[in-house]
């Protein structure tokens, strides 16, 4: 579904990805962890396109398609989904307002029809409800006044509402208690555990993973990744630390 | 003003005004004022759309009587210089509320300039501006408050803020406020900035495209102006007057 070969990133003239490679498969739930500043974030943002993260070298492909060819909101179309570590505030917009937007204009994209108000709301209810998230909240302004925990069960309902075949997840973990990690780790496995779809999870820690368990898991350092394994790779990680285990 | 003698940019309430249409139009244009009177506790609400391709001078003397409620709606996203100045005089305890918008690109000059005479005790006002522009527009909004001697209770809002879509585009906030009384409550904010770059990415990651991220960004921006109208269909024709504005942007 996704391969990315010899990958090389610069921002601000700094080369933060140095010839990563990394292949992920439909089906496959794939762990990224590392130290900061290996350049984890970087990565996220390179495949989402974000201004300001530079591709110097290498190439992704997306089912077949050139992914760095598209522009931001056309790889969102294409059924990629970036989950932010930052969920950004927008105020004056509604999530509403903003998910039935969004989500009409990729179902545009692909050639299918729009929403309608109500069977969009429909949609909203039942994703709100799979993360335990209150409807009223969704009627509020996208993000603002929302707690950590709570910007990121809403980025877990975006991505519901959404449906991507592929979601990479930037630190979704941070600043969620022990409630809403459950909450979100299920919500994860509900929505994007399909044989269709895979999963690219960005997290500095193994706890997440009790709840998403990968098949594999990689550490990225210095802008590649240095060693893959499966879930005890995570386990020997948190155990051992990321000088012991990738040097 | 007296008579029918031409403003000019050394005037302070012309200063950001369009010098060169000043002195294109005629003299008499200068002196047209509309007189607008509300009796003791009457309500009245007036909308304006200024998209003409002339330019325009729209200019409203206002007496709110005691008690009463007033309040003006306005875009203004005239093509050439488009002024909308209204001289306010509030009575014991009256209301006026203002909203405007300053829209659009090009190099016209489109501006609101009021001035409000708190002339009596326990009057309140409220006014919010907000110019959106992109070219090399600019959008002006000179809001002077007078709160005479012995008007206490006074409460006087002001609010502007400015989004600029592109480098070029201006915009000029010039609060002004005379108070001769002591027991009052003036507020004023102008803020200038440009479209949230994180909120366009943020937005475009979710599938929405550059232009509709911006007619979004943009309807929110400027929703605070006509978040006091109380009529919802009224309030959606002038977001929609403000955003077909937008449309025109190359």
């Amino acid at each position: 579904m996704l391969t990315i070969t010899d990958l090389h990133a610069t921002v601000g003239g700094t080369e933060i990805l140095r010839g990563l490679t990394l292949s992920v498969g439909a089906g496959e739930v794939h762990a990224i962890m590392g130290p900061n500043g290996a350049g984890k974030s970087t990565l996220a943002y390179v495949l989402g396109g974000r201004p300001g993260y530079e591709v110097t070298g290498g190439s992704v492909r997306f089912n077949g398609q050139d992914l760095l060819a598209l522009d931001p909101h056309e790889r969102a179309a294409a059924g990629l989904f970036l989950g932010f570590q930052y969920p950004v505030e927008i105020p004056g917009v509604s999530n509403v307002q903003f998910l039935r937007e969004a989500l009409n204009a990729q179902r545009t994209a692909r050639g299918e029809a729009p929403l309608s108000a109500g069977e969009f709301l429909k949609l909203a209810r039942e994703k709100a409800a799979l993360l335990r998230f209150d409807m009223e909240m969704l009627k509020r302004n996208v993000n603002v006044g929302f707690s950590g925990g709570e910007k990121k069960r809403a980025e877990m309902v975006q991505m519901g509402i959404l449906d991507p075949q592929l979601a990479v997840l930037d630190e979704t973990d941070s600043g969620l208690d022990i409630d809403a990690l459950r909450i979100v780790g299920e919500g994860i496995n509900a929505i994007m555990r399909r044989p269709d779809k895979a999963v690219l999870l960005i997290t500095h820690y193994q706890r997440l993973l009790d709840y998403v368990e990968p098949d594999f898991v990689h550490v990225l350092a210095n802008g590649r990744i240095v060693t893959t394994g499966g879930p005890e790779l995570a386990r020997q990680l948190e155990a051992e630390g990321y000088e012991a285990v990738a040097a | 003003m007296t008579g029918t003698a031409r403003p000019t940019l050394r005037d302070e309430q012309w200063r950001y005004a369009d010098g060169a249409v000043l002195e294109r139009l005629a003299p008499e244009r200068f002196d047209r004022w509309r007189d607008l009177a509300l009796a003791p506790g009457e309500t009245r609400r007036e909308c304006f759309v200024l998209d003409g391709a002339e330019p325009e001078l729209v200019r409203l003397r206002v007496s709110v009587g005691e008690g009463a409620r007033c309040e003006l709606f306005a875009v203004n996203a005239g093509h050439d210089y488009t002024r909308m100045e209204v001289a306010v005089r509030l009575a014991r305890g009256a209301h006026f509320q203002f909203g405007g918008v300053t829209i659009g690109g090009g190099d016209a000059v489109r501006e609101f300039v009021t001035r409000l005479d708190h002339a009596e005790p326990e009057a309140t006002s409220e006014q919010v501006v907000r110019a959106v522009h992109w070219g090399s527009a600019t959008g002006n909004f000179l809001g002077r408050i007078a709160v005479a001697r012995g008007a206490q209770k006074t409460d006087a809002a002001q609010d502007f803020k400015g989004l600029l879509l592109e480098r070029g585009a201006t915009t000029n906030a010039k609060p002004e406020l005379e108070i001769y009384a002591d027991d009052v409550k003036c507020a004023h904010g102008a803020a200038i900035g440009q479209l949230d770059e994180a909120a366009r990415f943020y937005m475009a990651a979710r599938g929405i495209a550059p232009e509709a991220a911006r007619r979004l960004l943009v309807r929110a921006f400027i929703g605070d102006a006509f978040a006091a109208l109380g009529d919802d269909a009224e309030q959606e024709r002038m977001m929609e007057a403000a955003l077909t504005a937008l449309g025109d942007r190359a």
